[in-house]
């Protein structure tokens, strides 16, 4: 998920051109108090006039507890272009306040209710705390984010090389999402240059289970794709499992074993999902399994 | 709505748009500076007067210097401008 400023017209228009899964326009924090109406508009046009390919677009508004951020929901709702993220969320009432707002604009507009998604950022100790309930507060939840800086500042830290101050944080987040179904996005690296740090910190969070990493630099998206990407002997061995499953299903044995090792659902379940992630990666699998 | 004050939105960045407005009788005049002029003044002049139409603005002087804009990014820059030189904050979108 690649940040974007959302009163930059440059950045705005490249957007859609890095090869990344999902873009974030940002009205909150990277947009001074000053040029808020024009990062409105900006994102506003933008979503209903430029073609990104089929992305998927988020946007962080303001806290909806404001008139600035009912502004940003006013805007951003009827263009049925993009998933709302309610930044520093700190309860299920947070949520279910900015949904309320939402399914307002929708009924006034013709907008079918409950059609425009949802994003939390979980950025303080008690928005952690609260993780599973801000998980399960609304249908239109499509994930939960963590927001490390804010989080690290109500924690009176500062991030780390290790990122231990964030271990925490980042399991209830991800235990909240797994139990509720929905996405767990991890937060921004902020040091650009420093590509050995970011490489480890995307290989913790995929190794913990995260489904995606928000970056602020297209740079960052190669490596993500690399971390992400199942390596050709994971996806043959993936392949192989689905292949011993419609084997033994044509044979109508209720035991699938490969290799003298049986295979059970768990073992299935992350074949499907190495192979998912393959193809998300542009991998056939069909052809011959080369790249496309 | 009625220009009542002197207002600019947009940046002298490349890809960014200037606009700035301010009261004046008897119509709109615009005062286009654009790199890309000769190809797209006209287009960009439509626009800006399109937009100030649908916000019911009959008379403005408005000064534009184009960056290489996008059209969308010209329009919100209008837009922009406009409510901030008729100083309202009751947005209308669509």
């Amino acid at each position: 998920m690649l940040f974007v400023p959302g009163n930059n017209p440059g950045m705005i228009k490249d957007a859609g051109i890095y090869g990344q899964d999902c873009i974030m326009f940002d009205l909150e924090d990277s947009v001074s108090l000053g040029e808020k109406d024009a990062a409105r508009f900006l994102v506003y046009q933008a979503l209903n006039t430029v073609d990104y390919a089929g992305k998927e677009l988020v946007v962080r508004v303001n806290d909806p507890a404001t008139k600035c951020g009912v502004d940003d929901l006013e805007a951003i709702v009827r263009t049925q272009k993009a998933v709302i993220r309610l930044p520093k969320t700190e309860s299920a009432r947070d949520v279910l306040d900015c949904e309320a707002i939402i399914a307002r604009i929708e009924r006034e507009n013709g907008i079918p209710e409950g059609s425009t998604g949802m994003m939390a950022a979980i950025e303080s100790a008690a928005g952690v705390l609260n993780a599973k309930e801000i998980a399960f507060s609304t249908p239109r939840l499509i994930g939960i984010a963590l927001g490390a800086e804010d989080y690290v500042t109500d924690l009176k830290t500062k991030r780390s090389a290790e990122g231990i101050e964030l271990l925490f944080a980042r399991s209830m987040i991800l235990l909240a999402a797994r139990a509720a179904g929905i996405d767990a996005i991890d937060t921004v690296y902020s040091d650009v240059n420093n590509e050995a740090g970011f490489r480890a910190e995307v290989e913790l969070i995929h190794q913990l289970g995260f489904d995606g990493k928000s970056i602020i630099n297209p740079r960052q998206i190669k490596t993500v794709h690399e971390v992400y990407t199942p390596t050709q002997k994971d996806i043959d061995k993936a392949l192989a499992v689905m292949e011993a499953i419609e084997e033994a299903h044509r044979k109508g044995s209720g035991v699938i074993s490969l290799n003298g090792k049986m295979v059970d659902r768990p073992i299935v379940l992350r074949a499907q999902r190495t192979l998912d992630l393959a193809r998300a990666a542009g991998i056939c699998l069909e052809e011959g399994n080369g790249h496309a | 709505m009625n220009v009542t004050t002197t207002a600019v939105a947009g940046t002298m960045e490349s890809s960014d748009v200037m606009v700035t407005m301010a009261p004046r009788e008897g119509g709109i005049a615009i005062d286009l500076d654009s790199t890309v002029e000769k190809q797209f003044g006209r287009a960009i002049r439509a626009a800006i007067l399109e937009e100030l139409d649908k916000l019911g603005i009959a008379s403005a002087e408005v000064r534009v210097v184009d960056k290489g804009a996008l059209e969308c990014v010209i329009r919100a820059r209008v837009k922009a401008c406009a409510y901030r030189a008729c100083q309202c904050e009751a947005y209308q979108w669509g």
